[in-house]
């Protein structure tokens, strides 16, 4: 049963990929093909960073370590899907015009800390096999606490993007801070 | 799919062509403004100036009465009743009047106008819209003295318009222009698109558009024009007056803390396409420009 788990977490987790990759083979995407692959890459990158903060709580509640084991992977994902909605924006959207790119990323705020929040993940991601784990040893914990700022910026990003209704954006924020909440409690008990 | 669209696109479009042809016969010098498209003289200028589908002008709107979502206007607004419909010309005017939309599709002949509408968003759509000038409309009232501005108002009926049981925006959506940009004659009083009826979710009954303006500028579902003294505060200013002015020319010299302005997609486009630039007062630059002749557009955005 436990042998399967990962394989089947795998394989869900990258429905979304293949779903938007189905679409834009059959032309599905509507009118505005290049701001929903952004959309919809940026969302699972939220619901990602969501899943992976919550396996630390799930796994105090049940007393099961089962959810740890699929923690590293979840938050590969979040790179994953980070990856792709931020090459979509830079690739598909402005095809490599760093010129145009970098003046939005210092003149429009929700771009800036997007991009922040992609960079922060990088090292993350870098660091996420076993043998960088016990090489930085104390480090590797403390560098993977970015998560959470990581978490943070994510949200922004998209309560900053959004044009008059919040209701989206307010609702991962929620998820999101209850989930950090977590770690204070049990970090005090 | 995509090539489905293609054809259905094709057709309407040499239709369209031959339309203005005769109409460019028998109206002559009086319809330079009827279709007018930026974009000319280079080699993508045809792509570029395509009709936007029926399909996705009257599925993808922007239209918060009916909900903030780009589909809930066409999904919500299908039962929108628009019979009867009246019309109120107010403010400082020497006779306020109430005009019916029959009274208006009798007094007034709508041609067809291919304008593009760019969208502070970023996006960009060519819609062979039905209508006429406003300025001919205000023809038939005569204006004070004090009639400096023009104030449009939608109509507020959260029975029927969902999106209004929610303080999205300040109820009823208000718009303005100044005199000289309402009797400029290309801001038109739309009727209908596609030789068609205007649909629900693109504003009908009857709608303003301001082509050289951001999409929002032009109000859909209008029951009052008042003529106002004073400039008048847009829904939008409203909710943000640091992002949108009451001018809202279309300018891609004038940043937005959100969307790029220097550049738009082309609505219907595949992820291939690339962004094409904006152009000044979305290409009616000739037209408009000598509207704003010594303002600071960066401050009177």
């Amino acid at each position: 049963m436990k042998r399967f788990l990962k394989p089947s977490v795998f394989i869900l987790s990258l429905f979304p990929f293949l779903i938007i990759t189905y679409k834009i083979f059959f032309n599905q995407l509507g009118p505005e093909p290049v701001k929903e692959i952004t959309h919809h890459t940026g969302e699972w990158t939220l619901i990602f960073i969501i899943l992976t903060l919550a396996m630390t709580p799930f796994k105090k509640i049940t007393k099961l370590n089962v959810w740890i084991s699929l923690r590293r992977m979840l938050g590969l994902f979040v790179f994953f899907y980070a990856t792709i909605h931020m090459l979509t924006y830079v690739v598909i959207d402005y095809r490599l015009d760093l010129q145009s790119i970098s003046k939005d990323i210092f003149t429009k705020r929700f771009i800036f800390v997007g991009f922040a929040a992609w960079l922060l993940l990088t090292p993350l991601a870098l660091t996420s096999s076993k043998k960088a784990m016990m090489l930085l040893k104390d480090k590797w914990k403390k560098i993977h606490r970015l998560i959470y700022i990581i978490a943070i910026l994510g949200v922004v990003h998209f309560i900053w993007l959004v044009k008059k209704d919040l209701t989206e954006p307010l609702i991962y924020m929620a998820i999101i801070l209850i989930l950090l909440l977590f770690r204070f409690k049990f970090k005090k008990v | 799919m995509k090539k489905i669209k293609y054809s259905e696109i094709t057709p309407e479009k040499i239709y369209n062509n031959r339309r203005s042809f005769i109409k460019s016969i028998s109206i002559g010098a009086g319809s330079i403004a009827m279709t007018s498209l930026p974009f000319t003289g280079d080699a993508l200028s045809e792509e570029k100036n395509k009709n936007t589908s029926y399909k996705d002008i009257t599925t993808y709107n922007n239209y918060y009465e009916f909900g903030t979502s780009k589909s809930d206007p066409y999904i919500n607004s299908q039962n929108f009743k628009t019979k009867p419909w009246t019309i109120s010309i107010e403010g400082e005017i020497e006779n306020p009047i109430n005009i019916s939309m029959e009274e208006i599709s009798e007094m007034f002949v709508s041609e067809e106008r291919i304008y593009r509408l760019r969208c502070v968003e970023g996006w960009s759509m060519v819609i062979p819209w039905m209508g006429f000038s406003l300025s001919k409309l205000l023809s038939k009232v005569t204006l004070t003295s004090k009639a400096k501005y023009v104030e449009f108002e939608s109509v507020y009926d959260p029975d029927q318009m969902k999106g209004q049981r929610y303080p999205v925006l300040n109820w009823p959506y208000k718009e303005g222009l100044r005199i000289d940009e309402a009797l400029h004659p290309l801001t038109t009083v739309v009727t209908g698109l596609y030789n068609k009826k205007l649909p629900n979710q693109n504003g009908a009954p009857l709608r303003i558009f301001v082509p050289w303006k951001y999409g929002f500028k032009s109000a859909k579902a209008i029951v009052k024009i008042k003529l106002v003294e004073k400039m008048p505060t847009s829904s939008w200013m409203w909710a943000s007056p640091r992002e949108y002015g009451f001018y809202s020319n279309v300018n891609p010299n004038v940043n937005h803390p959100r969307w790029s302005q220097a550049t738009e997609r082309i609505i219907g486009n595949d992820i291939f396409a690339p962004r094409v630039k904006t152009l000044m007062f979305n290409g009616y630059e000739e037209e408009v420009a000598s509207l704003y002749t010594g303002m600071d557009l960066k401050k009177f955005f």
